[in-house]
């Protein structure tokens, strides 16, 4: 017998347990984004910017260079204050939350920086397991484990634990700041970037990642991103910044479909249009007829 | 919320493990070393865990279970894992594929080696960081001369802001702290020189002290604590995010383009630095003899101008282009040195300082130890 199958089914949670579980998840919004405004100086980034995140989706938020992706995902994790507006995240106003509050909600999510932000000073282990040391009074023995598995989960070889990030890859310090970002077993991650700089079979693997963990923990992911791949194959709804605003958060089919210039040179680009036809081939038809229509 | 826990029994020769409550990685660090215990008890035997009458379950938690489970590998198909809701099946078929250990820190050798290895590249270290300083300086000298003979290359705009960096917002600073000095060595002179009756001595005290020693060395070492450790750290961070590889690549030498500027930016400042905390420290020393002595601020200058001639001050500014030489050289040697994490950046900065004000001093010793011998 393998180890594979040596799990034996046993009691079932009741289906309708489950149905019921999700559609209440349907309407909770673990983050919620209200009239945002952020500048810096007189350059305003955002303009009464709304957004919601449902609980237990991945939604992937595009967007032109330079329209303010990265200033959206720090403005919610509380590292660049709005001017104008309300972040609430797991329904509290971060920026409003004692510091007490604040270290309790920042264990419930991870964070992987577009840069990967790993301490340099540390190894890529001693990297997973600095949030466990921080909030967590494991047996080091254990905390060590744990550090192997997330590494491990994230695609990295055992042999890198011991590594630098300055002797990594750009692709490994991506992997070991996700391992990081994960290490806590959080409830959201914020993932900026992700697969930028990660070959297509472990951009592939990356987002099986993703998936399984929604599917299997509930977790919750805000995920930046220009990967067409990783949209059609991880995203449950996307959500597109233009023009200071999400001009929509929708499912991806329902996105394309809009008639919106950028959107359309978005996705029915040459990459665009490929991504689709790796994710279903049917869509070919139905896509050249899009084009001819906006041609 | 509730506490994991574990019972163990069994049935027949076949070992069970029960699983209740939250194993989540905040809630089993408890039980780890007695499930680890447990595991080793097992081997060559059969196991079921049953997870009934478990609660919350992560990876960690999954890990853990997938861990005990597969300590031992000859269990046959009679050991199972029973009782997992769906969910918590597939998190932990997912851990499954990774549970081999990985090294975490760096590796290390015993401590008695790693001591024998320290004190020997401590030793070398000093031969070969002498050899690469010398090397540096011999560098940043010959691309001096080169950049000198050609006007286009001197990088005014360079020169100008880092003047500014170093010297001119250096002015509070250097002034206040060489008053305040010009003034304690008239107080403390004059308590000694009152027991001779020579009261009158402490302006010759404080202009030779002051113009041929305290003010540049002041000025040098205000200038290695601001302007070496910002020129180790600016260089050292550009070197960590590989700006110096780009500057190579693009054609451009980094020493002509960072440390020629930096050198010869300091070389101009710290004279004037020294000149205006020698100024100050006899502007300090004549105030606190007038409050201290009564000595007039006009019988004081009249002195100074009668008693300490030039050549005091020139023994004293003739040292600040050296000092402020080394003083650069070190800073952009040791940013040059810096190494991939931050942690090396704080070391060098320190190490840039520490060089420094070391050199400086030595070279202010061999500087006396030649005028004692000029009778300059
Ligand atoms: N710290 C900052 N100071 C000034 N402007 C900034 C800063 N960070 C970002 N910006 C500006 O905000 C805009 C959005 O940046 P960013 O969110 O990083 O873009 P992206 O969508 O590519 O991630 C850009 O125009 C950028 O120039
Ligand atoms: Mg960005």
């Amino acid at each position: 017998m393998t180890k594979e199958t040596a799990i034996i089914q046993g009691q079932n949670a009741s289906s309708d347990q489950v149905s019921d579980q999700l559609s209440r998840a349907e309407h909770d919004h673990i983050i919620e984004v209200r009239g945002l405004r952020n500048q810096f100086g007189n350059f305003i980034v955002h303009d009464e910017l709304d957004l919601n995140v449902r609980r237990g989706e991945i939604i992937g938020v595009v967007g032109g260079s330079g329209t303010g992706k990265s200033v959206l995902m720090r403005s919610i994790i509380g590292l660049k204050r709005p001017s104008k507006g309300i972040v609430k995240i797991f329904g509290h106003d971060f920026y409003g939350a004692s510091s007490k509050e604040k270290i309790g909600i920042e264990q419930r999510w991870g964070v992987l920086f577009q840069g990967g932000a790993l301490f340099s000073s540390m190894t890529v282990a001693q990297n997973v397991m600095a949030p466990l040391r921080a909030h967590l009074h494991l047996p080091d023995e254990l905390a060590r484990d744990i550090a192997a598995l997330k590494i491990s989960m994230a695609g990295l070889p055992p042999e890198s634990g011991d590594k630098f990030p300055s002797e990594l890859s750009g692709g490994m310090k991506k992997r070991a700041g996700l391992a990081r970002a994960l290490a806590l077993d959080p409830e959201m991650v914020f993932l900026d970037e992700p697969t930028a700089g990660l070959d297509p079979i472990g951009a592939a693997q990356f987002d099986d990642l993703i998936v399984n963990l929604r599917n299997t923990m509930g977790l919750t992911v805000f995920m930046v991103t220009h990967d067409l791949d990783s949209l059609h194959a991880a995203c449950d709804r996307i959500a597109v910044l233009s023009d200071k605003k999400v001009i929509v958060n929708g499912p991806i089919d329902e996105v394309r479909k809009l008639d919106h210039e950028w959107i359309q040179r978005y996705f029915s680009g040459p990459r665009g249009r490929a991504a689709v036809v790796a994710k279903d081939p049917n869509h070919v038809e139905d896509f050249k007829e899009k084009r001819s229509v906006i041609a | 919320m509730q506490i994991a826990r574990f019972e163990t029994g069994h049935k027949g020769d076949i070992l069970t493990l029960d699983i209740f409550g939250d194993w989540t990685a905040r809630h089993v660090g408890g039980i780890d070393a007695a499930l680890r215990k447990f595991a080793d008890k097992t081997i060559g035997r059969e196991l079921i865990i049953n997870l009934k009458e478990m609660k919350g379950l992560d990876t960690a938690g999954a890990m853990m279970i997938q861990r005990t489970f597969h300590s031992c590998q000859d269990r046959t198909h009679k050991s199972a894992i029973v009782g997992a809701e769906p969910g918590q099946e597939s998190l932990l078929r997912q851990v499954l594929g990774h549970l081999e250990p990985c090294q975490i820190d760096p590796p290390q050798d015993s401590p008695f080696v790693t001591m024998l290895y320290r004190t020997g590249a401590g030793v070398s270290g000093v031969y070969y960081s002498t050899l690469e300083l010398l090397n540096f300086i011999g560098l940043t000298l010959v691309t001096m001369m080169k950049v000198m003979v050609n006007p286009r290359r001197w990088r005014l705009a360079s020169i100008a802001h880092h003047m500014e960096e170093t010297g001119l917002n250096a002015v509070p600073i250097v002034g206040l702290m060489s008053f305040l000095i010009g003034a304690v060595v008239a107080f403390m002179g004059a308590k000694v020189l009152q027991q001779f009756n020579a009261q009158v001595f402490v302006v010759e005290l404080v202009g030779i002290a002051v113009l041929r020693e305290f003010g540049v060395l002041l000025a040098a070492i205000l200038t290695a604590g601001r302007s070496g450790s910002a020129f180790t750290a600016q260089i050292g961070s550009m070197k960590i995010r590989e700006e110096i590889d780009a500057l190579r690549v693009l054609g451009l030498d980094p020493v002509e383009v960072l440390i020629v500027p930096r050198t010869i930016a300091l070389v101009i400042m710290l004279p004037v630095l020294s000149f205006l905390a020698a100024a100050l420290g006899i502007i300090g020393g004549g105030l606190a003899a007038w409050a201290t002595m009564d000595i007039s601020p006009a019988l004081f200058m009249a002195r100074t101008q009668e008693m300490v001639v030039l050549d005091n001050f020139w023994a004293g500014i003739i040292k600040a282009p050296f000092f402020a030489f080394v003083i650069a050289v070190i800073g952009c040697f040791q940013g040059m040195e810096v190494e991939g994490s931050a942690e090396s950046l704080g070391q060098r900065t320190t190490l840039s300082v520490v060089q420094a004000l070391f050199l400086v001093i030595v070279l202010d010793a061999f500087f006396a130890m030649f005028f004692l011998e000029l009778n300059f």
